[in-house]
């Protein structure tokens, strides 16, 4: 078996390291959109120039925020679910060998 | 068969549709065949619970009352479970390691298992729950009757009893069938995941008949949006982001949430599914909220209950099959709620509540009742399920049930998310203290009775209206609903907005005033940086593996014979047939729990069950259980300590009787030598006076100087055998310690006057000059001096008998100290060869035994003489002559 590419291991840490950032930043994101429909015209202060806000269309926006949020989140797991499977596999036999050496 | 007596059939088909599998469910998992039952669409699908009769039924209702307003719902746990990396990860790995049984659990536990702040959370589960559970009976009743109504039947007032038993029931039966030491109730969760099914299914297939129905399709529903009284967009923007708080609040700390959330989850990384698959499932289940609300507003009678269009919109067009299909999934999400809600909360009831109280009341009788406690504790389970659902049905029955449903599901999220700041708090601030979590939470639970919960059940119930609009005695700002003074909010943004902002700054406050103890540092560091404490997800473990590590580990243990016969009986009990080598028993609960009783005999109890769980549970260690390690240990170390001692303290001992045994032989050894010479000593003149006896006996014709002569020999022989009879009862005296001492005080050179004088009267042996020094000897003593005079008497005599110089010469010379006096006898003669020096103060020592007068006795009785007297006679080795050392104590104390 020849060694690993120590720069594509390092990359490839640098990645999942990133992937955990993106789910971290994810609900914020989330929320910050959510709150998005506070900005909106509402019946009582709407004037001539800006018309209220319909129903109809922030419900439209709503859903397609959240399920947006609901992809973006299924490749992020999906992208992680692949780095375990990748990820130190070896360590983890090592830990089941550890555990039952008590 | 009319619908109504058609909806009771499939009403109780369905019950015992999800008896049956939740029965075999649970056979499954005593089997060990769990594998598709905790997998992570059946965890997204228990997370639904969040979905209650309220989403089913209320939320169409909200809608109709305030348009896009009840999305608020949803959003929360979207953005909690999108989320999952930073927060749900952690709950979910602190759960497990810390083998959390529910939220007032992980609350108690994070804060140094402090028991009090468990009743305190679980008195706010039940009292903010118990309306929740009100209104799922409420909903359910409520669809009974639409049906009834429609049928021009009485309504059926007392279903909601029925409901209430059933539900019970069916939580006694598959919730508290047995004590898992995870508290994971398959059977539960997969009669619940069958409910999300049903009931999103149920709520799709209206909405489809809704809009595809009843409609145009989704260009038309749209169109009938705008054309609706919601049509324009009237966010009330404190309720849309306090409601997006709480709900997200709510999805973390509802103890039904985290029953399913934490609790009941059997492997961290179903939630990496769940982060998107319970979004999409929130957003199918709120898809068609909006159209039903808009159509039944458009179609129905303007006095229709809105909260019932999922139901009535079907029934008046006539659609009786989906309209019972409607009714089975507001059902399903009724029951599953109720379900896990009681079977949460009587776990926290009995954990914290009925246990402390039932083991502080038998821990009088002193008895140990480790058999017993199980079954107690099972009672005080079934007990809180009954109590907690029939608390719901008291609360419904005597609400009157005629709140609008979202209003009291709002109380209850208002009052659990008191919980949040302390979890998050415990969760991510080391410094987060027991004190500090009790103030926020007593006061946060305060605020939310005062403002919000006792003034929900409307005016004039609890508070007067007059309360209400000025303040209790007229204070105005104690207003209920407006603290503070400060007017102009929304109920509910006023009370979350106080209660939380309240609770979180006692909470911090009193925490950074206040010092944790040891075992709240202790538990705090492990719950915020668990992931530095834990190992990573750990993969399912296949049966096998898992048997095999416990068969290493038992060998180990109790030796692999034992081991073996062990497991062999097992396979045996388990398949009913001896098991062949190799054949390893399905870890079941039964066999593991045996199994670490037989550790537990060999390690102690706290070691056994920390090994065993680290193999089958996969958890990790509490900090209690390693203080009982601990323990155990130090009770081991101490017991060997002990036996180390004792081995040490024979050792002593035998070491001291082989000591005594060669004394005793030297000393027998002695004995023998000193009979033979004793006996060779006594013989020698006996034989001579035996012999001239004889002459003188037979012998008549003897010339008189002969028999003068013999005569003579014979008496001096006589006095010799006397001398040394004499001489051998003195030494005999002296060792045994039973002389008399006659110590009177008196002058040295009056006792050496006398030595000399009786030395130099006696026949045998030259003449020797004694040389003396008068003024050093004038030393006044208090001794025996006629043992003293005996000890110098023969020094002197042996210095005339052995001193072969020409002229013999002996010097006495006497050094006078403090207590002491020495005294020093040498003669000019060659001395004592080396080789014999060790030997002259032994018994018939002598140095030469042709010139030997005495019996060789003389220095052993000196040498006794002086330890009497408390002094010592040493020879000092020399070139020149014999020099012997006398000391003595000026002061005769007898030794």
């Amino acid at each position: 078996m020849s060694l690993p590419n120590p720069r594509f291991l390092q990359r490839q840490t640098y990645r999942r390291r990133r992937r955990a950032d993106a789910a971290r930043i994810l609900p914020t994101l989330g929320l910050a959109l959510m709150l998005v429909p506070l900005l909106l015209q509402t019946s009582t202060n709407a004037t001539l120039d800006v018309p209220a806000a319909r129903t109809s269309m922030v419900a439209l926006f709503v859903f397609a925020v959240l399920a947006g949020l609901s992809v973006v989140s299924f490749f992020l797991a999906r992208a992680m679910a692949r780095d375990e499977k990748e990820g130190p596999a070896n360590l983890a036999t090592s830990l089941q060998e550890r555990e039952t050496d008590i | 068969m009319n619908t109504f007596n058609l909806l009771v059939v499939v009403c109780l088909a369905y019950a015992l549709l999800l008896f049956a599998v939740a029965a075999l469910t649970e056979q499954a998992a005593r089997r060990g065949k769990l594998r598709w039952a905790r997998s992570p669409l059946i965890y997204t699908l228990s997370l639904s619970i969040y979905c209650t009769a309220w989403t089913f039924y209320g939320a169409v209702g909200y809608a109709a009352r305030s348009g896009l307003e009840f999305m608020t719902i949803y959003v929360g746990p979207t953005l909690v479970i999108i989320g999952w990396w930073w927060l749900l990860r952690k709950l979910v790995r602190i759960g497990r390691m810390q083998r959390i049984t529910s939220i007032a659990d992980l609350i108690s536990a994070r804060f140094g298992k402090s028991n009090g702040l468990a009743i305190g959370v679980t008195i706010l589960a039940v009292v903010g729950t118990t309306p929740y559970i009100a209104l799922q009976l409420q909903s359910v009743t409520l669809s009974f009757d639409a049906f009834a109504l429609s049928q021009e039947r009485s309504g059926f007032g007392a279903s909601a009893f029925w409901v209430a038993f059933g539900l019970a029931f069916f939580t006694i039966i598959f919730g508290t069938r047995n004590l898992d030491v995870n508290e994971r109730h398959h059977g539960v969760i997969i009669a619940i995941a069958i409910e999300a099914v049903v009931k999103l299914i149920a709520l799709l297939a209206v909405g489809g008949f809704v809009v595809w129905g009843l409609s145009d399709g989704v260009d038309d529903i749209l169109a009938r949006i705008d054309s609706s009284p919601i049509a324009h967009w009237d966010v009330r923007p404190g309720r849309w982001s306090a409601l997006i708080f709480l709900s997200a609040a709510a999805f973390l700390c509802l103890p039904r949430m985290f029953q399913v959330l934490v609790v009941e989850n059997s492997d961290e990384r179903h939630l990496r599914t769940a982060s998107w698959a319970f979004p999409g499932y929130l957003i199918l289940i709120s898809l068609f909220v909006l159209p039903i609300a808009v159509v039944g507003l458009d179609r129905l009678p303007a006095e229709s209950n809105p909260d019932l269009f999922v139901l009535t919109l079907p029934l008046a067009a006539g659609q009786d099959g989906l309209a019972i299909l409607a009714f089975l999934g507001g059902f399903s999400s009724a029951t599953s709620m109720v379900v896990v809600a009681s079977l949460a909360l009587a776990t926290m009831v009995s954990n914290h509540i009925v246990m402390p109280i039932y083991l502080r009341m038998i821990s009088g009788s002193g008895a140990s009742v480790s058999g017993d406690v199980r079954d107690v504790v099972l009672f005080a389970r079934r007990f809180s399920v009954a109590a907690v659902v029939m608390l719901g049905y008291l609360y419904y029955s005597l609400s009157g049930g005629g709140t609008a449903l979202a209003a009291i599901g709002l109380v209850s999220f208002v009052g659990i998310a008191q919980v949040l700041p302390v979890l998050i708090g415990g969760l991510f601030w080391r410094a987060a203290t027991r004190i500090g979590a009790l103030a926020g939470l007593s006061l946060g639970f305060v605020i939310w009775g005062y403002s919000f919960f006792l003034p929900s059940f409307g005016p004039d119930v609890v508070f007067s209206s007059q309360v209400l609009l000025e303040g209790p005695f007229g204070i105005q700002a104690l207003r209920p609903q407006a603290l503070f003074g400060i007017t102009g909010l929304d109920p509910l943004v006023h009370a979350v907005v106080w209660s939380i902002s309240l609770n979180t700054l006692a909470f911090v406050v009193g925490s950074l005033m206040t010092f944790p103890t040891p075992i709240e540092r202790l538990q705090g560091a492990q719950f915020v940086n668990v992931f530095d404490h834990s190992a990573g997800p750990r993969a399912w473990t296949a049966a096998s593996a898992q048997s095999e590590d416990l068969m290493i580990m038992a060998q180990r243990i109790l030796g692999p014979k034992q081991a073996l016969s062990l497991f062999h009986n097992e396979v045996r009990e388990q398949t009913g047939r001896p098991g062949r080598p190799g054949d390893l028993p399905v870890p079941t609960p039964e066999f593991v729990g045996k199994l670490e009783r037989e550790l537990s005999g060999s390690v102690g109890a706290a070691t056994a069950h920390a090994m065993v769980s680290q193999i089958v549970g996969g958890s990790s260690i509490s900090v209690q259980e390693l203080m009982a390690v601990a323990d155990e240990t130090a009770q081991i170390i101490e017991y060997s300590d002990r036996l180390a001692m004792q081995s040490r303290e024979l050792e002593k001992t035998a070491a001291e009787l082989r000591t005594a045994n060669s004394k005793l032989t030297k000393l027998s050894v002695q004995k023998d030598a000193f009979l033979s010479q004793i006996s060779h000593e006594l013989r020698t003149p006996m034989t001579s006076i035996r012999a001239f006896a004889e002459i003188l006996r037979d012998g008549g014709d003897l010339e008189p100087h002969d028999t003068a002569r013999y005569a003579s020999i014979i008496h001096d022989e006589s006095i010799r055998l006397t001398r040394l009879l004499d001489d051998l009862l003195d030494l005999t005296v002296l060792e045994n310690g039973q002389v008399n001492l006659n110590i009177r005080r008196g002058m040295l050179n009056e006792a050496l006057e006398q030595a000399v004088i009786t030395a130099a009267s006696g026949e045998d042996g030259h003449r020797i000059k004694v040389r003396r020094d008068a003024n050093s000897e004038a030393v006044e003593l208090s001794t025996d001096f006629d043992r003293l005079a005996q000890v110098f008497i023969n020094l002197i005599s042996n210095a005339r008998k052995y001193c072969d110089a020409r002229v013999p010469e002996l010097t006495v010379a006497v050094q006078a100290e403090e207590d002491t006096v020495t005294l020093d006898f040498y003669d000019n003669g060659t001395g004592i060869a080396p080789e014999a020096r060790d030997l002259i103060f032994e018994k018939f020592a002598r140095m030469n035994t042709q010139r030997a007068g005495g019996a060789g006795l003389g220095l052993s009785i000196c040498r006794q003489i002086m330890m009497r007297l408390g002094g010592d006679i040493r020879f000092i080795a020399s070139d020149s002559g014999a020099h012997f050392r006398v000391r003595l104590p000026k002061d005769g104390q007898t030794a």
